[in-house]
């Protein structure tokens, strides 16, 4: 075998130039498909890491109906201290959980005592949200949240909004709410922070301690509708989901439907959409890479298949077997590919250091300054490789069994 | 035992409507370590005779027995392997593989029938390059020889898996006087070294001049058989 592949090499160097034309657009397709899908797998990683860890968490946990129902911020569907023990426990037994926080949220006014407005608000444990959002303390933009991000007392305000009603922190403002009886109350605030808005459900929403929200609304026992659930990794979605799902699901309302529902972030958010998006282009660009090897190699093999009649007809007059010829061509075709590849992983690995030494920075609806630092997932490498290999030797096969039932006779006489 | 043994051998080829009937009906038998001549003019069924015999066409009607194989019954991979092991060629073009050295063409049929390891082969290459003259030119492409070196390292390529037969079709029609007398005294020292017979389809009258039997064909039959291993002695 080893000298099939020294004579199908020998036969690669015999046209240099066709060779590192037929290589280098092997290349430019692995390179377009390994940068494509690097920049916007980090885009996707990023962008998805930005709305799980800013906001959302990875899964979310409310009673029936209460997602359809999201705009109004119902507060008659929330969880009471039976459903909460249900879905901590739930929780706890399960390992790739890292943290949740369990939530109030609720709609509105906001005061500056000048004006009002409204507002969608959180109340949060802090030490919960801060483990379940991890990204949280980082959007505050402006004021000193220190370790606690938030006391009884404090709001974090969200930017939009501290810009139009023109509050810093260190402002008293006054949060008016109605409860699910329908009386409304009032409690002051201290502004603590100012929040950056981000993409997606929930980025413009402010935060309050849990304790004061159960204030304003005249919450007397334990309730809240969200738990927004973190888990240790992302992959792990799926899983949890389904293992939640059975931990859960038993447990029946009136109407004898499922008592809670679970929605994971990729239900939550439209970005899911655009990531979808990108997996189709990933996908498209996949087969052109896929057209590009099948056509260019295809192509050269059949050129030098039509070179080397005579050739062919001579090594099968002097005892070299149909599969041997065939092997040989074949061998040549996957060179191409693996040749190609190769460089193509080269050039890309090189563009990604340098993305990493320069990475790309973007803005992302009101993210601003977004770094990108593309990483080339080794696996990635291994498809992209492997499949133009396979295509190489798809293209390659036919010219190679022409050539191996090729009559000696026939081919000697070929000039 | 002959090596080689024809009754009524006969080629039709069929070209749309048109019939050529290349050769009728021969019946021959070559024995083993002889130096045979097929001669005769262009279209008499030489080298289809040849191609016949090098198990690289198959007969229309008849029986072909060589080594005592039946060739024309061998499939298409057998008949590879069956050349590799048993037949050697020398070709009127020479038809070395441009992207071998001189050594790696002459060892080229061992690697691919696969008989013997590397050490073995490297000591037949070396053995039979000398026996050539070219184990200086070893390393260099054909690109970089003379043809009459061609031919040599074919002579060698064809002998290297110490065949019973060699194959020759008009193998001085491309070299000049010297060089194609050279080339003959060398097939023929090998045979007498080797025990190699030769067949040859030729119109070179220093070939002719050589050979110890001489068929002569005309128009796909054998007109004359000359048999000089007497007068050779």
């Amino acid at each position: 075998m080893s000298n099939i592949v020294k004579i199908a090499l020998r036969n690669l160097l015999r046209y240099k130039r066709r060779t590192l034309l037929t290589s280098l657009l092997i290349m430019i397709g692995v390179v377009a498909v390994l940068l494509f899908s690097s920049i916007t797998g980090a885009f996707k990683s990023l962008m998805i890491g930005q709305i799980t860890d800013s906001m959302l968490g990875h899964l979310q946990v409310h009673k029936r109906g209460y997602v359809a129902s999201i705009d109004n911020l119902p507060l008659h569907m929330n969880l009471g201290p039976q459903d909460m023990e249900t879905i901590e426990e739930a929780l706890d037994s399960l390992e790739e959980v890292e943290a949740y926080s369990a939530r109030i949220k609720f709609g509105g006014m906001f005061s500056n005592f000048e004006e009002t407005t409204n507002v969608r608000l959180n109340g949060v444990n802090p030490a919960q949200e801060i483990l379940a959002a991890p990204l949280l303390p980082k959007r505050v933009l402006q004021g000193d949240t220190g370790d606690t991000l938030l006391s009884p007392g404090d709001i974090l305000v969200p930017e939009l909004l501290a810009k139009g009603m023109d509050v810093k922190p260190g402002d008293t403002v006054v949060i008016v709410a109605t409860n699910q009886d329908g009386s409304v109350n009032a409690k002051t605030f201290t502004v603590r922070g100012v929040l950056e808005g981000i993409t997606g459900p929930g980025g413009r929403d402010g935060y309050i301690h849990i304790k004061d929200a159960q204030e304003i609304l005249r919450i007397q026992k334990q309730e809240v509708n969200e738990y927004a659930v973190r888990l240790k990794s992302a992959g792990a979605l799926e899983k949890v989901e389904a293992a939640l799902a059975k931990a859960i699901g038993g447990e029946l309302n009136k109407q004898g439907a499922p008592k809670y529902e679970i929605h994971t972030w990729e239900k939550l958010s439209p970005f899911y959409n655009i990531a979808r998006m990108i997996d189709v282009m990933t996908l498209f660009i996949k087969l052109m890479l896929i057209a590009i090897v099948l056509v260019s190699v295809m192509n050269v093999m059949i050129m030098a298949v039509f070179e080397r009649v005579k050739e062919i007809g001579t090594i099968a007059a002097i005892g070299t077997r149909p599969g041997q010829i065939l092997s040989l061509f074949l061998f040549e075709g996957i060179s191409l590919g693996i040749l190609g590849s190769a460089m193509g992983t080269l050039i890309s690995l090189a563009a990604i250091l340098t993305l990493k030494i320069h990475p790309i920075s973007y803005d992302f609806g009101r993210q601003k300054g977004l770094l990108l630092s593309p990483a080339l997932d080794p696996a990635e490498i291994i498809v992209v490789s492997l499949l133009v290999i396979l295509i190489s030797v798809l293209a390659s096969l036919q010219p190679a069994y022409r050539a191996s039932r090729m009559e000696p006779v026939t081919a000697m006489r070929h000039i | 035992m002959s090596l080689i043994v024809s009754r009524d051998l006969a080629k039709t080829y069929r070209t749309g409507e048109v019939e050529v009937k290349a050769l009728k009906g021969l019946s021959f038998k070559i024995e083993p370590a002889t130096f045979v001549s097929f001669v005769g003019p262009s279209g008499s069924g030489k080298t289809t005779l040849l191609n016949l015999v090098g198990c690289l066409d198959k007969p229309t009607s008849g029986q072909l027995s060589v080594s005592g194989t039946e060739v024309a019954s061998l499939g298409r991979a057998d008949g590879a392997t069956f050349r590799g092991r048993n037949i050697g060629f020398v070709f009127q073009d020479f038809n070395l593989i441009p992207v071998l050295t001189v050594a790696e063409n002459v060892e080229y049929p061992l690697l691919m029938v696969g008989r013997c390891d590397a050490r073995e082969r490297r000591d037949r290459v070396d053995s039979l390059l000398d026996a050539v003259g070219m184990v200086d030119q070893r390393k260099k492409l054909p690109g970089q020889i003379s043809g009459g070196q061609k031919q040599r390292v074919a002579v060698a390529r064809a002998l290297i898996g110490a065949p019973k037969l060699v194959l020759a079709d008009e193998p001085t029609a491309n070299l000049d006087h010297d060089t194609a007398f050279m080339v003959i005294d060398l097939m023929k020292s090998l045979k007498e070294k080797r025990k190699t017979t030769f067949l040859f389809s030729t119109h070179d009258p220093k070939i002719v001049g050589e050979a110890e039997i001489v068929y002569t064909l005309e128009d796909g039959l054998i007109t004359d058989r000359e048999d000089r291993r007497a007068s050779h002695v």
